[in-house]
């Protein structure tokens, strides 16, 4: 009988360490693709890494040449779209945080807008080319700006209405006590209190349309030249990197392995300095 | 000051209110609109397939530029079959990682390592493929696929799935990729849920003398059913909607194959490459009408996903 519930104790100590072992195992796993990738990058992307990136446009097979014209048209194209998608964001994370008490829209939005969220983004591509690239007949940087604002929108809504949800009601409470209205609470005091909160999900926006691909394939599309023209098919790092990849010619490879480079480290930079600047925001509270 | 001035500014501000509220009511209703018009303009898009081919769309296999016959089945049951690999690798690791980084990493630790994670998920899908097509994918050719097909190749019932040549590219290649990308999704959601578990519920099993995994399995877990089955959803969200690094490794060919060492097709893939060159009316429309199936899936797989996690915050807001 003694022996017996040792036994059955040794079996659950066994396989809870089985268990605990399997998730460590499962950590290092994760942890393991994430210092592949970074190696791997750093490996094929840094021997090509040089001024020459910075001020030549991207050559054609075989001959030397940089990103410039692609770093250019990304920047442009991202700036644009968190400008045209941030207000929208902002206002809408706002009706859902100080207005969406009662009635069906903000329930319904802040449902929708969380399928959103996750939502495929080719499709995006695809909706853009349909109801703009189609309607002008031609692939333009605009077209990219339009489908990559419509990615920030819901990263911001959601953002905006956590933030403001952290926002004490004495604040408001004490604001609206002083006989303020509430376009000014909300404005001065309460978005004003969330404002690093809102700007981490700026960044985390930003950080997400900055890899984003597949919804500039059918819009921006590509351009071999310098091009400041938003209306013309417009560079852009994410489809020159896929162009490139894909393409046979080791020159062209070598360049897409150092475009992955920057944007990747772009990417994690600015990842990393939206969690810090969240995190100082909160403790300061 | 006079009282028709106060009166007057006191309408003032009652005027800016108004506008105010009523401009982000704006906003907030755009994102709504935003859905119909993304629906609407896809419907519309894939009507000429639609009239052409009918139901008859989502179960047939051709995919016949030259003689303008298209079939959405190759695509669909890539992304499908590419998707469910994933989940069955992303599950398990997901949730050791979730079990490790809430019971059992040291305080000092869990923020680097819940930070690393989430970095996997920052990184781009480009760069996933293109690691996947030049590292990942040749190193799995020469290592893995040869002894997946001389060991496992001969089983009865599952043996077919791993047999062929080892090219590297496929859809099994597709799925392990996918899974690494949707590790860090699932596993932060499973954190966050396991984290929301009453204090007392799991002191009480450990008073009762369970051991952690116990604790993990039979309380916990439990507990969280509803939310990480939503985090698994949102996972599975994101892979059937993967589109640049499916489409580096996938490898892009039209063929319904037994063995998932082969290339396949998945509706995203099919899309990014296709697309831009399609020509003629209906090439373009059958690609809109697989992106509006896409579209639906993974609204459909969303939906549920958000509507478990809510059911699951709901519950936390009764308890406290």
């Amino acid at each position: 009988m003694v022996l017996n519930m040792f036994d059955l104790y040794l079996r659950r100590r066994i396989v809870n360490s089985l268990g605990l072992g399997i998730s460590v195992l499962a950590m290092l796993f994760g942890l393991f693709w994430l210092g592949w990738i970074l190696w791997t990058l750093l490996e094929h992307g840094l021997p090509g890494l040089g001024m020459h990136v910075f001020t030549q446009t991207t050559p054609p097979p075989g001959s030397a040449g940089g990103l410039i014209n692609a770093i250019f048209g990304s920047l442009m194209m991202v700036i644009t779209a968190t400008l045209i998608g941030t207000p929208i964001g902002i206002l809408a994370g706002t009706y859902l945080a100080e207005f969406g008490q009662r009635g069906w829209l903000a329930p319904v939005t802040r449902f929708i807008n969380d399928v959103l969220l996750s939502a495929p983004s080719i499709v995006i591509g695809l909706f853009i080319y349909e109801v703009y690239v189609m309607q002008i007949g031609h692939f333009s940087g605009w077209g990219g700006t339009l489908a990559l604002s419509i990615i920030v929108i819901p990263v911001v809504i959601r953002t905006t209405e956590n933030m403001l949800r952290l926002i004490p009601n004495s604040l408001r409470e004490a604001a609206a006590a002083l006989g303020t209205p509430q376009w000014k609470i909300i404005n001065f005091v309460t978005l004003r209190a969330a404002r690093a909160g809102i700007l981490t999900g700026v960044l985390l926006a930003v950080a997400r349309i900055s890899g984003e691909t597949a919804p500039l394939l059918f819009t921006a599309l590509n351009n071999q030249f310098w091009n400041s023209d938003m209306n013309q098919p417009m560079a852009n790092l994410p489809v020159v990197i896929f162009q490139f990849a894909m393409s046979p010619y080791a020159d062209w490879q070598s360049l897409a392995w150092t475009g992955a480079l920057l944007i990747t480290l772009s990417v994690l930079t600015l990842n990393i300095v939206a969690r810090i600047m969240f995190r100082q925001n909160k403790s300061s509270h | 000051m006079p009282n028709f001035l106060r009166e007057s500014l006191h309408k003032r501000q009652t005027v800016l209110d108004a506008l105010f509220r009523n401009l982000t009511r704006l906003s907030a209703f755009s994102v709504l609109a935003l859905l119909a018009a993304i629906i609407a303009s896809l419907v519309v898009g894939s009507m000429p397939a639609i009239h052409a081919f009918g139901f008859g769309f989502i179960t047939s296999a051709e995919w016949d530029p030259v003689n303008d016959q298209y079939g959405a089945l190759i695509p669909i049951v890539g992304t499908l079959i590419t998707s469910f690999i994933a989940l069955l690798i992303a599950i398990p690791v997901s949730f050791g990682i979730a079990v490790f980084l809430t019971e059992l990493a040291p305080d000092w630790m869990r923020r680097p390592l819940g930070i690393a994670v989430e970095l996997l998920a920052g990184i781009p899908s480009i760069i996933y493929g293109m690691w996947g097509l030049f590292v990942f994918a040749p190193l799995f050719a020469d290592h893995v696929e040869p002894w997946l097909t001389e060991n496992i190749g001969s089983w009865p019932f599952i043996g077919p799935f791993f047999s062929g040549p080892p090219m590297g590219i496929g859809m099994l290649t597709a799925g392990i990729i996918l899974a690494i990308m949707i590790i860090p999704f699932i596993a932060s959601v499973m954190r966050d849920v396991f984290d929301v578990v009453p204090t007392m519920l799991k002191e009480s099993a450990y008073g009762l003398g369970s051991t952690t995994w116990e604790v993990m399995l039979k309380v916990v877990l439990p507990y969280t059913k509803i939310g990480v089955v939503g985090g698994i959803m949102l996972g599975l969200g994101r892979a059937l909607g993967e589109t640049m690094a499916v489409t580096f490794v996938i490898g892009n060919a039209h063929e319904l194959n037994q063995s998932l060492l082969m290339p396949g097709n998945s509706i995203s893939s099919a899309l990014a490459n296709e697309f831009a060159e399609a020509v003629g009316e209906l090439y373009t429309s059958s690609l809109i009408e697989l992106g509006l199936i896409l579209f639906f899936i993974t609204f459909v797989v969303l939906s549920l996903a958000r509507l478990m996690l809510h059911k699951l915050q709901k519950r936390e807001g009764h308890g406290a």
